[in-house]
């Protein structure tokens, strides 16, 4: 496999490990908000706390190595979006911060807070929106190069069906995949309270994300006739994406097998996830960036890819150690957990 | 003022960066500091340290939010404002950036398993382990960016033909002249400060609460470790001195305002520069300079006229160069008058000037890293990569930089502010005593010891 290849694979694994991470963490703190607002809080509060509480620092690093990662490996990168992004990137990194800030204030500071509740709530759902840009620019004409200067095409992006048709996909699927999560969450902490309603959301939103896959699927007709070529190529992978999809609602519907219906959300989405940006490729940035022009020179993609392996060796092992002590921990899920387990 | 992105791309990442490096040194000198507390608590059988760790650990949290949400401000500003420096610097410098978040991943996994496994395991020495490696990762974050840094006051292991950048050698750009200087002045400022942050928490305590043996026991510790941090941070400033008097004399130059290159040169403290740059009532000590950039009071040392005139950094950078030395000078100062008064009253009740004056010390340590780091950064301009390109040809050409300014003021400006009200709320909550009382060290009723 050629260095560029390989670069794109890893960094493509990251942006998927940050989707599924960052979307569970942002759902989660909007149903938390939402059911503070309904009244019922005290049912799911609990539950959304105890798995968010050690892991909502290791989320934001899945983002911050993509971003690193990118420029490293495709340093143009850095040129294009660099100079695109200016605004949504600013509105994202402010979103990002309001949500990670007051997340910290609102559960480490002693009182609760409605104003850091709601902050942490709402942020969440408009972070997915800003972030989602990125992808929707990746695919070209919001751009044009003059003189070698780049002009941003706001009034484009604003205008575009594609453009808003990825907003709202990100924003359901964010609420999906977290409801899916939460469902499996709460079955394992034997939360029966906390089951109900998170299933609820689970099936409630589990429509409206199909049908805005199936929206963007033929924006990207509209936008990008290439690209859809190329995604019907690899159409299995979104027809398998579907039936992981059809098999987890199955799976909760008949209220069985949650922790499988999880795997299958992640699964569904995978194969959604690198069908596009197997698609995609070789484009990074279209029409400006493919991963074969303008990748780093072969001495930093070495160095950078032992840099990845040697901290693999090192991450692996601590993630482990961060479930077993309280994803997978029944004492700790279940909140009851003591010394010595 | 007239919109020009370069000005305001320097001001927001000023701004950015000034505000994160409050959060970046708690979250580099605080977690040393933690660890000193719980070890002392488990190798003493002291109750009280363990707490002390414990309440430590619980603002700590909150500073590592702000610095998190910063750094990836900063992270992300580097692209957004800097495209075409980025452009060139991003394929050198992407290892230690890419390690660095190695090291931050690591760190928050830690974090999280130390919070929330203080009663989880039978032994004391099991939790202890778990905060080692949040000050690796801390640590070693702070060393790879600061490699970064050092790369571009000392660009090397590349060649750049016409725009574009060729033979790369990582582990050379990585390790550049810059960076052992540069990375141990880093750290050890960094642990010095939050040891005196600490000392100034607790001796503000002991102002309003004499003789209190927690506040007493936290004072001497952290007071400690100050003298210790404050001696090698004030040694290693003397090796930058001489390694900037060897690779960027123009930056020792500025901060000196010495012009003429001569032997036997003194150094200036304070004073004012007249337009024909004559320096008024400033204090010469002799042979000082000469002393501090080559050991020796004969030694020659390069001045600003032979830098030429559009690559020489702005003199203003003389007040931050003496306000940081003073600063530091002062601090080690008070830790060893500290130390000498702890012998001398026994008893603990330490006059309040000394109290009043540690309670100074945290706030002067933050404003030396302040001055120090602006001090490095603005006296490489107009570079920003010495040597290879300007600062103006780095910045963004985009036309919203002014309104972006203005939205991150807000935003800093908010986090702060909730930031220090949460924290003061937390500790006003959560009085020692009744902590004290609570985990069964102190009885219900008693005097404060």
């Amino acid at each position: 496999m050629s260095y560029e290849i390989l670069g794109i694979t890893v960094l493509w694994i990251f942006l998927y490990g940050y989707l599924i991470v960052a979307s569970i963490d942002f759902g989660a703190g909007f149903f938390s908000y939402f059911a503070h607002v309904t009244g019922k809080k005290h049912l799911v509060q609990k539950v959304i706390e105890r798995y968010l509480n050690p892991v909502w620092e290791v989320t934001n690093v899945f983002l911050v190595f993509f971003f690193v990662g990118i420029i490293g490996f495709f340093p143009e990168t850095a040129y294009y979006y660099g100079t695109s992004l200016l605004v949504p990137g600013s509105v994202a990194i402010i979103l990002l911060a309001i949500r990670g800030a007051y997340y910290a204030f609102g559960n480490y500071g002693q009182k609760q807070n409605s104003l850091y509740i709601f902050l942490y709530g709402a942020s969440g759902l408009l972070i997915p929106a800003s972030l989602s840009t990125v992808l929707t620019i990746s695919e070209g004409g919001f751009m044009t190069v003059t003189d070698g200067k780049i002009v941003f095409l706001f009034s484009k992006l604003f205008t575009s069906t594609y453009s808003w048709s990825v907003v709202l996909l990100a924003l359901v699927s964010v609420l999906y995949i977290s409801a899916m999560f939460l469902t499996y969450y709460a079955a394992k902490a034997k939360d029966d309270g906390a089951l109900i309603i998170v299933r609820g959301y689970a099936l409630g939103w589990a429509p409206p994300t199909i049908l805005c896959s199936l929206l963007v699927f033929f924006a990207i007709n509209q936008h990008n006739p290439g690209h859809y070529a190329n995604m019907l190529s690899l159409s299995w992978m979104f027809v398998a994406s579907f039936l992981c999809f059809l098999i987890a609602i199955y799976l909760v519907w008949n209220k069985t097998a949650y922790g499988w219906a999880f795997i299958l959300v992640m699964l569904q989405f995978a194969f959604a996830f690198f069908g596009y940006g197997a698609s995609h490729l070789p484009y990074v940035l279209y029409p400006y960036i493919t991963i074969h022009r303008n990748i780093t020179s072969d001495a930093m993609a070495i160095s950078l890819i032992t840099a990845f392996i040697a901290g693999l060796c090192l991450l692996i092992p601590s993630i482990y150690l961060l479930m077993r002590l309280f994803l997978f921990n029944a004492g700790y899920v279940q909140g009851n957990s003591k010394k010595g387990d | 003022m007239a919109y020009d992105p370069v000005l305001y791309s320097r001001m927001l990442t000023e701004l950015t960066l000034g505000f994160h490096i409050i959060f970046a040194t708690i979250g580099v000198g605080v977690p040393i500091m933690i660890a000193l507390a719980e070890w002392t608590g488990i190798r003493r059988g002291d109750p009280y340290y363990t707490l002390m760790a414990r309440r430590w650990a619980r603002g700590f949290v909150i500073t590592v939010a702000v610095g998190v949400v910063t750094g990836t401000a900063i992270g992300l500003q580097l692209s957004l404002l800097w495209p075409s420096f980025m452009r060139i610097a991003g394929q050198a410098i992407a290892l230690p950036l890419f390690l660095e978040t190695f090291a931050f991943f690591f760190e928050a996994i830690f974090l999280g398993i130390y919070l929330y496994t203080w009663d989880r395991f039978k032994k004391p020495i099991t939790h202890f382990l778990l905060v080692i490696p949040v000050i690796i990762g801390s640590s070693m974050s702070a060393f790879f960016i600061t490699t970064v840094n050092a790369f571009m006051n000392m660009p090397q292991g590349f060649k750049l033909k016409d725009g574009a950048i060729t033979d790369i050698q990582p582990l050379v750009a990585m390790f550049n002249p810059a960076t052992p200087t540069k990375v141990s002045h880093v750290l050890a400022s960094s642990y010095m400060t939050c040891a005196f942050i600490l000392a100034a928490i607790a001796a503000y305590s002991l102002l309003k609460k004499r003789n209190n043996l927690y506040h007493r026991k936290a004072l001497k510790l952290t007071m400690t470790a100050a003298l210790i941090f404050s001696i090698s941070t004030a040694l290693i400033g003397d090796l930058s001195g001489k390694f900037l008097a060897k690779y960027q004399p123009e930056k020792l130059a500025a901060a000196e305002w010495h012009f003429e290159t001569a032997n036997k040169v003194p150094l200036v403290l304070g004073g004012i520069l007249t337009k024909d740059n004559e320096i008024k009532y400033g204090l010469k000590l002799p042979y000082a300079l000469s002393i501090l950039a080559g050991d020796s009071p004969y030694a020659k040392v390069q001045g600003l006229n032979a830098t030429p005139v559009n690559e020489r950094p702005p003199l203003f950078v003389h007040y931050l160069f003496d306000s940081m030395v003073t600063i530091g000078i002062f601090l080690a100062f008070l830790s060893m008058l500290y130390l000498w008064m702890v012998r001398k009253f026994k008893n603990g009740k330490y006059p309040r000037w000394l109290l009043r004056l540690i309670v100074w010390s945290g706030p002067l340590a933050m404003l030396g890293i302040e001055f120090g780091w602006v001090y490095a950064e603005v006296g490489r301009q107009p570079w920003i990569l010495r040597g290879y390109m300007k600062t103006h040809e780095g910045a963004t050409t985009s036309t919203h930089v002014d309104l972006m300014l203005v939205l991150f003021c807000l935003l800093y400006f908010v986090l702060g502010f909730t930031a220090i009200k949460v924290l003061s709320k937390l500790f006003k909550n959560s009085k020692v005593h009744e902590e004290l009382i609570a985990v069964g060290i102190e009885k219900e009723g008693d005097e404060p010891r």
